[in-house]
């Protein structure tokens, strides 16, 4: 690995770095090109909305820069590091983080053993045979999380037996869980009830502003009034960016997207 | 359960059991009483069993049921489906005997106890270590195969090699050593040796089930992608879990060894190879009793099945024939084993009945 090795270089590199930094990244799966030179920055701090049609690729780049699988081209910077080719576990480890459009969970655990080990994977003792007792600060850091996404009733219950609207909170939790420097959301509002959908924009909102992170959301609603820029897809590759109002009111974007698309 | 049993602070939230009996409760009053009755029975045996009993089903039993928690372990919580166990439990079982003494004195090196012993688990647990790297690669039925492969790679080449494993008939004569003055060799010492370390294999499998690694563990088994997403270094986790249940297959082992006072590679041959996996089929792999349930079913079978088809004027050598069927009736009314069928029991018997008359059943 070329990461730099210690905490100082670490710090220096990310200190003027962009949070997010793709350069020319590619996915192709078999024939099919699924993202093709695709190039964003995005700064400490910022947050993005992600929209496109389906199948334009935005999930195959979360992929891409959280390591679920590598890109087939082009460089990931995470606060200055080239992470391009890093396991998806050492990634994470550096602060950043994600949810997913169909929920990854632990059926056979409880709510509260879900958060809790979010918390440990991002800490230290992985390997621990020992039961954390009750002055583990990790216990505690679940605990509050439990409680920013309204699971304190579910805490017990095992995943397998929550409601779809409950394991979307969950899915979020989990990504929010140690001291995160840069969060991929992945439709986290997609098949929410109005209300899960605005307790979802207070979370969002709500963030400490050096947590940056990109929102992928087809409800325009949601994306434009957490995020400060826009960066459309369409095939694969990056049809515009900008502000909020500019896209929305790009005639190009209406065409394709606003007017005929799923939105 | 949370994770821990007490709430830590101010917290209003308490564990949904400690919810169910009202305030703080320790943890001996949380066992149910159906444990502390199995526990005294299991304590008084001796005074009620027989020698046979004592050292052929129960030491057995127990020996047998900690090679299957060292399958359920991997099983149940890591969902990686292990055949090497008992494998391992035999390569402690060879290194005892090399290492420590036998009545092959021309191989074995005769070394005390507590060297040999040590050594042996060691080497175990760096076998089991060396599988698991192999097979932590591969998923499923792949998994069974690359761990079968290896098994009876083991197998063929205990019996061939002369040097070291004295081939086909492997050593005899590899007794418990003669420690605080008891011959742990009687029925009476060797039913609480194997009791007692039956019994700290499985606390410590309950333990560790809800410590981070134990949690880890199920969380790999449940999703190795998000696990990854979530910091964790998946393969090295499934390698460690090899690694403790290896320690715990080579604890059984080494008790198996003393209790037939041999080792060969029939030990570890084809068939006890697979009759782990079937045992801990047969008790069920949710939680750690069940291989111990499994166990005790099995080796009632294979000891006085003969006896059955003998009494039923058919031949005795047909024994294999009535445990392939008994198994085949557990995994078609309880493809989850003993345990699921106890806990549908459970369950059934805690319905409403009530509401099952206003048609609101699932
Ligand atoms: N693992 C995979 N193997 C093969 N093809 C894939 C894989 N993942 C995605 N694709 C394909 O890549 C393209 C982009 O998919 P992706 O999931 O990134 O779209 P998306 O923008 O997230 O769409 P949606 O809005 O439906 O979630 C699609 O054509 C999809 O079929
Ligand atoms: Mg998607």
């Amino acid at each position: 690995m070329n990461a730099p090795t210690t905490v100082a270089e670490r710090l220096s590199a990310s200190g003027t770095a962009n949070a997010l930094e793709l350069r020319g990244i590619s996915k192709l799966f078999g024939a099919l090109v699924a993202l093709s030179d695709i190039t964003i920055s995005v700064h400490p701090g910022e947050r993005r909305a992600v929209l496109g049609s389906n199948g334009a690729g935005k999930t195959t780049l979360f992929n891409c820069i959280t390591g679920d699988f590598l890109p087939s081209s082009g460089t990931v910077r995470f606060f200055g590091e080239d992470i391009t080719t890093f396991p998806a576990h050492e990634r994470i480890r550096r602060g950043l983080r994600r949810t997913y459009q169909i929920s990854q969970l632990f059926a056979g655990l409880s709510v509260f053993d879900n958060i809790y080990l979010a918390c440990r994977g991002v800490s230290q003792n992985r390997f621990s045979l020992r039961r954390p007792g009750k002055d583990d600060a990790l216990m505690a850091s679940a605990e509050d999380l439990v409680r920013v996404v309204h699971l304190d009733e579910a805490k017990d219950t095992l995943v397998s037996e929550l409601s779809y609207g409950q394991q979307r909170q969950l899915e979020i939790a989990m990504a929010l869980s140690g001291a995160p420097r840069f969060i991929l959301f992945d439709e986290p509002a997609a098949g929410l009830s109005p209300t899960e959908r605005s307790e979802l924009i207070e979370i969002l909102v709500g963030l400490p502003d050096h947590m940056g992170f990109i929102i992928i959301e087809h409800d325009m609603d949601v994306a434009l009034r957490v995020s400060e820029s826009v960066t459309m897809m369409h095939n694969g590759r990056i049809f515009k960016e900008g502000k909020p109002a500019e896209i929305e009111e790009d005639p190009e974007v209406q065409a394709l997207y606003l007017g005929g698309g799923d939105g | 359960m949370a994770v821990v049993d007490q709430q830590s602070g101010d917290s209003v939230k308490t564990s949904a059991d400690s919810q169910s009996q009202g305030a703080k409760t320790t943890w001996f009053e949380r066992v149910p009483a159906i444990y502390w009755l199995l526990a005294l029975v299991l304590l008084i045996m001796p005074v009620m069993a027989s020698d046979f009993a004592l050292y052929q089903i129960f030491g057995w039993s127990f020996i047998l049921g900690m090679i299957a928690l060292s399958l359920m372990f991997l099983a149940g919580y890591g969902g990686m489906v292990s055949i090497v166990q008992m494998t391992i439990a035999a390569l402690a079982g060879y290194m005892l005997a090399i290492i420590g003494d036998s009545a092959i004195t021309e191989i074995s090196l005769g070394w005390p106890w507590w060297i040999s012993i040590p050594l042996a688990l060691l080497i175990a647990m760096i076998f089991g270590t060396l599988t698991g790297a192999l097979a932590v690669r591969t998923d499923g039925i792949y998994t069974i195969m690359i761990t079968l492969a290896i098994a009876s790679a083991f197998f063929y080449f205990t019996r061939q090699n002369y040097v070291l494993f004295n081939g086909f008939s492997g050593f005899n004569g590899v007794l418990a050593p003669n420690l605080f003055g008891i011959d742990w060799r009687n029925p009476v010492p060797f039913y609480y040796l194997t009791l007692f370390w039956a019994t700290v294999s499985y606390l410590v499998v309950l333990y560790i089930s809800r410590a981070p690694f134990g949690l880890a563990l199920q969380g790999v088994r449940d999703n190795a992608r998000r696990m990854a997403a979530l910091g964790y270094n998946v393969n090295a986790h499934r390698i460690a879990a090899y690694t403790f249940a290896a320690l715990i297959a080579g604890l059984g082992g080494i008790l198996l060894t003393w209790q037939s006072t041999q080792i060969s590679p029939g030990t570890a041959g084809i068939g006890p190879v697979i009759d782990i996996l079937v045992i801990a089929v047969i008790g069920g792999m949710t939680r750690p009793i069940g291989p111990f349930i499994g166990a005790f079913i099995y080796v009632i079978l294979k000891t006085f099945a003969i006896d059955i088809l003998v009494s039923l004027g058919l031949s005795g050598d047909r024994f294999q024939l009535l445990i392939g069927l008994c198994f085949l009736l557990i995994v078609f009314f309880s493809p989850d084993g003993i345990l699921g069928l106890w806990d549908r029991m459970r369950a059934y018997q805690k319905r409403d009945p009530l509401r099952d008359q206003m048609g609101e059943a699932p």
